[in-house]
């Protein structure tokens, strides 16, 4: 049993000067397990966990290509919210939401989680009806919301642009008090530490290959270990989702594009909330560190070099100076770039496949990270009962064919678009 | 690189997805061969073909190939001459 | 004998001619043109000058350049405040006003300092393991807290005065680095021809050379080459620009700050420019970083790096002490050794090796510097500055690990320490485009693991760290580069560019022995990273904890993401760990380089692209017309639009509705110029409509208009519009504002990709012409009276009909459509005779009281009619969900017919389009409403919400559009619109989308 963290035993730590263990252990494959699920990042070790935790499951691999949470978890802008207008998504972004509320406690390691408050701005009165609409679904689905109108805005954000000078002048916004930011890479460890406690095997370094397909089931993957049996296979592999599903012989409602991703110097608190620009897409935090993380659209082609394009990062600092004018002297620190999964209709994949015994978690496109509980939560029942969570049943594969796209801003079905 | 105007910036261009995937005649009637196109990607981590519209320049359709593991671009022809049609010839 | 740094009386690159007055924390002191706020800081005797992020222990400058983890300030005031500047990188300008940072309240009386006491608690990741109780939104008590501790500077909440500009530019060959590499590179490639932009980040170029005394051969070389590139006109040199990144296809972005003519601009003048560059050939010759040695309290202020120190006495005539003590695992120390003892300093070396070359020996003594082979510094004693240090034996192996004790040492006096562990080529670059780096054993260092093509290294970034080295490879690299891109040049040529300074200056040989970690007591800290504070103690608790991957540790440490992102301590660190897994350095791999290279303002980057600039303002031709009689603009997408105008009210909302009286009752005219516009001209221009519109065209006549709806190929509305035939093989096809592009694109698309047999051409003319509305029971009264001698009659022009008249040299393209429901004309002229049309109607139909209406009533008018717009036509509805089902033709194949009948798509509970009367007078209607069945619980998704509202004139009561489960099956049923954000709940009425006219009466008189 591995001590539990608390301030009472770090102070024993500190004064007694013992080492705190590993916080996951560090196995070689076994050549079997019940489960395995391909990707260790914040979904699949979600998934792991939930699967121990709450389904009895509990010979399980998670095989991760290099470490843990090196995808988009720990490329992120580490924002979570749950202001979703459709039926289906308001439900599932609220349930990750709660999840999220209870997480720290639930793994006993500190994500973070910080409700500062989200607010998205309107630039015009059609926005602002676009975001009434959204926060009454909210309201109504008992989710918290707040229709601010330009004064509001203007005594919480004082700092924005508010003057005639700017192009798209602000006149309100949505806000929701318990979004706000949780801190990335924690949630793998947090995750990990606390699935392997529950004797998850948690695989680094172990690349998957190909699939062991026996007639139209899955029994398996070859990776760069060796062979790994399995009862049921699972993807998590956000970005590479694709490429997973062509080994298995799928075709996936999928592209794979560039979101990058950008942080400032770390300065004394500046941002209190998470901002969300309504003239583009735009958005800004800051880190408890002291960082302003924020980030914009994808780049808008496919690729998978993790390498934005120099004209996007003039793109978002250009946003950023109009929503925050004083921003202009803080410097850029770092960008960089993860692989999403964009998908015609914005909205993602938790479902089983056209093979049995292989499931897909993907095609998050923007909003990987605010739902990674909820991911855990319903594709761990997904696996573990062959069948979709009531709460993830509208992230199908056929959705598409059926006529049910979940287009929440009403962008329309083109993956580069969204 | 547009075959009318020649080296431009990107920022010229817009991307117009995958271009390997033959458009059905407009008489095809079966839902599953419209949803196939519309909806389904192959998405190689590698070399592909797609559409790009110069957009600020000569506004033709181009066919790039590029290779999506590295960004690196290669040939590019104006769409109408590198079209693969539903029948799979190039006009 | 005085202790600490000074300026010494001769020698140095500042000019003694030019004094500087700045100012530090309030204190105002002297410096010479030339100096950085760094040497001139030390000249002054200042060596406090911040405190460490997390312990707020006290720091010193470390080093001399971009790589600076303590020394940063806060420069400027109001909108000029700028947070964590290294004073390293900023040169001293007349005013210019610096703060310290992380002191409360200063840096040598800092309260935080207390987080020292509790540093074992603080440990690496210690925050993951508490703050989470006693209840679940603990965090956010703690949270505050921990953001106020954290932060470097502060930032400023005022506007930003200055300017910044962005540019493009394009060379041959781009050289990086003005070190004796980079210098010859440039030279030799513009001699050969190639047109050369040779960039550095400091003022002055020589890189490397600038450490050797101002006077000597080296000096007299660096100057004569600066001459000799001075004078090539091809070649351009860029001082104080930092290649920041490299990005695909070779393009390298450049920031060049200017703030060092004077801390603030004047008017016009760009304070930073960012150049976007796009090149042929680039030679990377960024040179190397020196790394710091890990012992305990490595950080006092008075620890610095061996080459700063030599940097601060040769460029800046600062000496940083008197007594010093040099602590090196290679031979790149003993010059600063040397140089310091040459202006009279006491010099101790302790050399980690126990062998060295002879020379060095013979050296030492000459110059009477104490040299203690095989030991090692182990403690640091003094807190604000350096008092004195141990020196105890070295231990024999490289994986020291931390609780060697260290042997017993000898305490020496002194006010300086010079740390020299090696160097760390500069490969960020070359790392940006996705190689990584490789590890080379000899020199214990990463070098660049290859190049791309038309790239190529020289000099220390490569590992070659002789002077003599970097010319042949600069030499060399900049004849391939040059080649690269068909410059070639006779080999007899390039004798001129290797002078004999090799034998003066370039006998250094480099060999280091790899120590990473020297041994200390238990309870010291010994700092890798120090920005963030990362200790060896960190380093070993993330590898007990299993965060052992590079990124994990860095992740979990928080090492090497600080400003300095890692320039001085990453390398150290991976060592640490490699040695701690007992892995050879390469097993662990080194982190992924991401630009920039160093810190840019987000005000650079945006440069003019900002305020009333962020996007472009489209403009009506009409748009001064409406500014100066009184209209009111609102922005539309990209375009500006009249929103309402005075005549009609003192604000939107009684204005609209006075404007929509005016059209209602007598007649009104609106600016339609923003509609997108499409030529469609060709033998197959009706073929091509039929085939994009989902209802038929083949049939349209010559001069007629018809209302088209098209889909994209999933099956959902693109966009509507009219589409007017103008002679047989002519179109005039208009689109909504907002789609303009997305069609013009969409049909291009079609076009070029898959009807290339469509003999048709398409062209947007959106901004060729202004467009009009007069609508209104007298809408054709004013336009007799405006077009007297053409023939406007119901016959001539009937309903959906075109007419192209001529008013006096005058084009005009008359269209009879109704958005608003009256009787109502689209006028069309090309855009310079709009505002004269525009009068011309205002004046001529006066007597009718004509007046223009805006954005707000026209939208207001179309929902009374029932017409979709905006709101409705979100890409997620299908035709049918719009009432349009019928408008699709079953006779032809059109785009999206086959998709549109998906299954769901079909069904019959749908959210469709209805219309819904308000049933409480006292009550508004409002957008975003959320729909439920009169008895039904009003909570989660409802069964639709509207899109769309207008008062209605003529039924006294707010209406409005929306779209609801099931639509008009439900005709005449009670609903409740629900507004919970202001607790509102509405009785209204499900009715037919049409409040007015149903029959359209009004649009055929």
């Amino acid at each position: 049993m591995r001590p539990r963290y608390s301030a009472l035993s770090l102070l024993r730590h500190a004064v007694a000067e013992t080492p705190w263990p590993r916080a996951w252990r560090v196995p070689d494959p076994k050549p079997t397990y019940d489960v395995v699920i391909i990707g260790g990042g914040g979904h699949g070790l979600a998934t792991a966990y939930y699967l121990a935790a709450h389904h009895g499951i509990k010979d399980i691999a998670v095989v991760e290509r290099a470490y843990i949470g090196s995808g988009n978890l720990g490329r992120n802008t580490t924002l979570v919210r749950s202001n979703y207008v459709l039926d289906g998504n308001t439900q599932f972004f609220e349930y990750s939401m709660k999840l999220w509320e209870g997480l720290s406690h639930e793994l006993n390691f500190n994500v973070m989680l910080s409700q500062r408050g989200q607010i998205v701005l309107a630039h015009g009165p059609s926005q602002m009806d676009v975001l009434a609409r959204k926060g009454n679904i909210m309201r109504l689905n008992g989710i918290d919301a707040e229709l601010l109108d330009r004064g509001e805005v203007i005594k919480l954000l004082p700092y924005l642009d508010h003057s005639g000078e700017a192009r798209f002048p602000i006149c309100g916004g949505l806000f929701q008090q318990r979004a706000g930011t949780v801190r990335h890479d924690a949630v793998a460890w947090g995750y990990a530490r606390a699935a392997d406690s529950l004797g998850v095997d948690v695989i680094e370094n172990c690349e998957v290959n190909s699939f062991v397909i026996d007639g139209d089931r899955v029994r398996g993957v070859n990776t760069t270990r060796g062979r790994i049996s399995a009862g049921r296979t699972a993807i998590a592999v956000a970005g590479h989702s694709s490429h997973l599903a062509a080994m298995a012989g799928l075709r996936l409602p999928i592209e794979s594009h560039l979101l990058q991703a950008f942080v400032s110097e770390p300065i004394k608190p500046f941002l209190d909330h998470v901002i969300s620009f309504g003239a583009e897409l735009f958005y800004i935090s800051q880190s408890d560190k002291g960082g302003l993380v924020f980030g914009g659209h994808i780049d808008g082609f496919n690729s998978y070099t993790q390498r934005g394009q120099f004209p996007k990062v003039q793109t978002v600092a250009e946003c950023a100076v109009a929503l925050i004018p004083s921003i202009s002297r803080l410097r850029l620190l770092r960008h960089w770039a993860g692989i999403q999964d964009m998908t015609p209709d914005g909205s993602p994949f938790i479902c089983r496949t056209p093979l049995r015994d292989l499931y897909l978690n993907g095609g998050w496109c923007y909003q990987g990270f605010k739902a990674t509980p909820a991911v855990g939560w319903c594709f761990a029942h997904t696996i573990a009962n062959d069948d979709e969570h009531p709460l993830s049943r509208c992230y199908s594969l056929d959705r598409f064919a059926r006529g049910r796209e979940l287009d929440d801003y009403g962008v329309g079905n083109w993956t580069y678009k969204q | 690189m547009c075959p009318i105007c020649g080296e431009r910036d990107y920022t010229e261009f817009r991307y117009g997805g995958d271009a390997t995937k033959p458009r059905p005649s407009r008489e095809t009637a079966d839902p599953k061969v419209w949803h196939d196109y519309v909806f389904l990607f192959d998405n190689p981590k590698g070399l592909h073909r797609e559409y790009w519209q110069h957009v600020l320049g000569c506004r033709q359709w181009l066919v790039l190939e590029r290779n999506t593991a590295t960004n690196e671009p290669g040939e590019s022809r104006l769409a109408r001459m590198d079209v693969v049609t539903c029948e799979g010839e190039p006009k | 004998m005085t202790r600490g740094p000074s300026r010494v009386s001769t020698g140095g690159r500042v000019d003694r001619s030019r004094p500087v007055e700045f100012s530090l924390d309030g204190r105002s002191m002297r410096g010479f043109h030339g100096d950085t706020l760094a040497s001139a800081s030390l000249a002054n005797g200042v060596t406090l000058i911040g405190r460490s992020f997390k312990y707020h222990r006290p720091r010193g400058f470390l080093s001399a350049g971009s790589e600076e983890p303590n020394g940063l300030f806060t420069l400027g005031e109001g909108g000029r405040r700028e947070p964590n500047i290294p004073g390293t990188t900023t040169y001293i300008a007349e005013g210019l006003s610096a703060r310290c940072q992380n002191g409360w309240p200063s840096v040598g009386l800092d309260f935080m300092s207390v987080n020292s006491c509790v540093a074992p608690l603080l440990a690496a990741g210690f925050y993951y393991k508490t703050f989470m109780g006693p209840t679940r939104g603990a965090w956010m008590f703690y949270e505050p807290f921990i953001r106020r501790a954290a932060g470097l500077g502060r930032g400023s909440y005022e506007r930003d005065p200055d300017r910044y500009e962005t540019r493009y530019a394009f060379t041959d060959v781009l050289v990086i680095g003005a070190g004796p590499a980079g210098l010859t590179a440039a030279l030799t490639a513009g001699r050969a021809g190639a047109r050369v932009i040779l960039v550095e980040q400091d003022l002055l170029l020589g890189g490397s050379l600038l450490l050797e005394e101002a006077t000597g051969p080296a000096e007299a070389w660096r100057q004569h080459i600066e001459m000799e590139i001075k004078s090539l006109p091809n070649v351009e040199i860029m001082r104080r620009t930092t290649a920041q990144g490299l990005y695909d296809d070779g393009t390298v972005v450049l920031v060049e700050r200017r703030e060092h003519l004077r801390p603030d601009p004047t008017k016009g003048e760009a304070r930073q420019i960012v150049t976007t560059l796009r090149t042929r050939a680039i030679v990377f010759a960024t040179g190397a970083i020196e790394r710091p040695l890990v012992f305990a309290n490595n950080d006092r202020p008075g620890v610095m790096l061996a080459s700063a120190v030599r940097s601060y006495l040769n460029r800046f005539a600062v000496a940083c002490g008197q007594r010093m003590v040099i602590v090196t695992n290679n031979d790149s120390a003993y010059s600063t050794g040397f140089d310091l003892a040459r202006v009279g300093a006491t010099v101790i070396i302790a050399d980690l090796r126990r062998e060295i070359d002879q020379s060095l020996t013979a050296r030492t003594e000459a110059l009477r510097i104490e040299l203690v082979l095989g030991s090692a510094i182990v403690d640091v004693l003094g807190r604000k500055s350096v008092k004195s240090v141990i020196i105890a034996e070295a231990p024999r192996l490289s994986n020291a690990s931390e609780h060697t004790r260290p042997a017993k040492g000898r305490k020496v006096d002194c006010d300086l320490v010079c740390m020299a562990g090696g160097w760390s080529p500069v490969v960020h670059l070359t790392s940006h485009g996705g190689i990584k780096p490789r590890y080379r054993e000899d020199i214990a260092a990463f070098v660049p693991g290859g190049y791309a093509r038309g790239q190529f290294g020289a000099g220390a970034l490569g590992g070659s760290f002789g002077l003599g080295a970097a010319i042949r490879e600069g030499i060399e690299a900049g004849r391939s580069a040059a080649a690269s891109c068909g410059r070639n040049m006779p080999p007899n040529q390039l004798s001129v560019l290797a002078p004999n300074i090799e034998d003066a200056v370039a006998q250094e040989r480099y060999r280091i022995e790899p120590i990473w970690h020297l041994p200390h007591r238990r309870r010291a800290k010994a700092f890798v990273d120090f920005q963030n504070d990362v200790t060896v103690k960190d380093l070993t608790i993330a590898h007990q904890e299993g965060y052992t991957s590079v990124e994990h540790l860095k992740r979990y440490t928080t090492l090497g993401m600080g400003t300095d992102q890692g320039k001085t301590s990453n390398i150290n660190a991976f060592a640490i760990m490699a040695s701690l897994r007992d892995v050879e350095i390469p097993a662990t791999a080194t982190t992924t380089f991401r630009p920039p290279f160093t810190p840019i303002a987000i005000g650079a980057l945006a440069g003019r692209t900002l305020g009333r600039h962020f996007r472009p303002t489209r403009r009506s031709p009409l748009h001064d017309w409406h500014l100066n009689h009184g209209g009111e603009m609102i922005e539309a997408g990209l375009w500006m639009r009249a929103w309402w105008y005075r005549w009609a009210g003192s604000d939107v909302g009684s204005a609209y509705i006075e404007e929509m009286r005016l059209v209602r009752n007598s007649v009104g005219i609106s600016d339609i110029s923003t509609l997108g516009k499409i030529d469609v001209q060709g033998p197959d221009a009706a073929e091509l409509l039929n085939r994009i519109y989902v209802n038929g065209f083949a049939k349209l006549l010559v001069s007629k208009a018809r209302y088209g709806v098209m889909l994209t190929d999933d099956g959902a509305v693109l966009d509507d519009g009219t589409t007017t035939r103008l002679s047989e093989f002519r179109y005039f096809m208009t689109t909504t504002t907002a789609q303009t592009g997305e069609v013009m694109s969409w049909l291009e698309f079609l076009l070029q990709t898959a009807w290339m047999d469509l003999q048709v051409h398409v062209t947007s003319v959106t901004d060729e012409w202004a467009g009009m509305v007069i609508s209104g029971p007298k809408a054709r009264a004013a336009l007799e009276l405006a077009l007297p001698g053409h023939d406007v009659s119901n016959a001539t022009l009937p309903y959906m009909g075109c007419l192209e008249i001529d008013l006096d040299g005058v084009p005009l393209r008359l269209i009879r459509l109704s958005f608003s429901g009256e009787l109502a004309y689209e006028v069309y002229t090309p855009a310079d005779f709009g505002v004269r049309l525009w009068e011309h109607f205002l004046t001529r139909a006066a007597p009718l009281g004509i007046r223009p209406y805006g954005l707000e009533a026209l939208a207001s008018l179309r929902v009374e009619k029932g017409h979709v717009a905006g709101l409705e036509l979100d890409h997620r509805n299908t035709l049918d969900d719009l009432g349009l089902g019928k408008m699709a033709s079953k006779e032809k194949p059109f785009v999206g017919c086959e998709l549109r009948k998906r299954p769901s798509l079909q069904s019959s509970d749908r959210w469709s389009l209805v219309g819904i009367e308000c049933l409480e007078s006292e009550k508004r209607l409002r957008g975003g409403s959320i729909l439920f069945a009169a008895a039904e619980s009003i909570e989660g998704h409802g069964r639709g919400y509207i899109t769309s509202v207008t008062w209605s004139n003529e039924l006294e009561k707010f209406v409005a559009l929306g779209l609801y489960q099931g639509g008009l099956i439900h005709e005449g049923e009670q609903i409740v619109c629900a507004y919970p954000l202001k607790g509102e709940q509405v009785k209204a009425r499900i009715v037919a989308p049409m409040f007015l006219d149903p029959t359209g009466e009004r649009l055929r008189v």
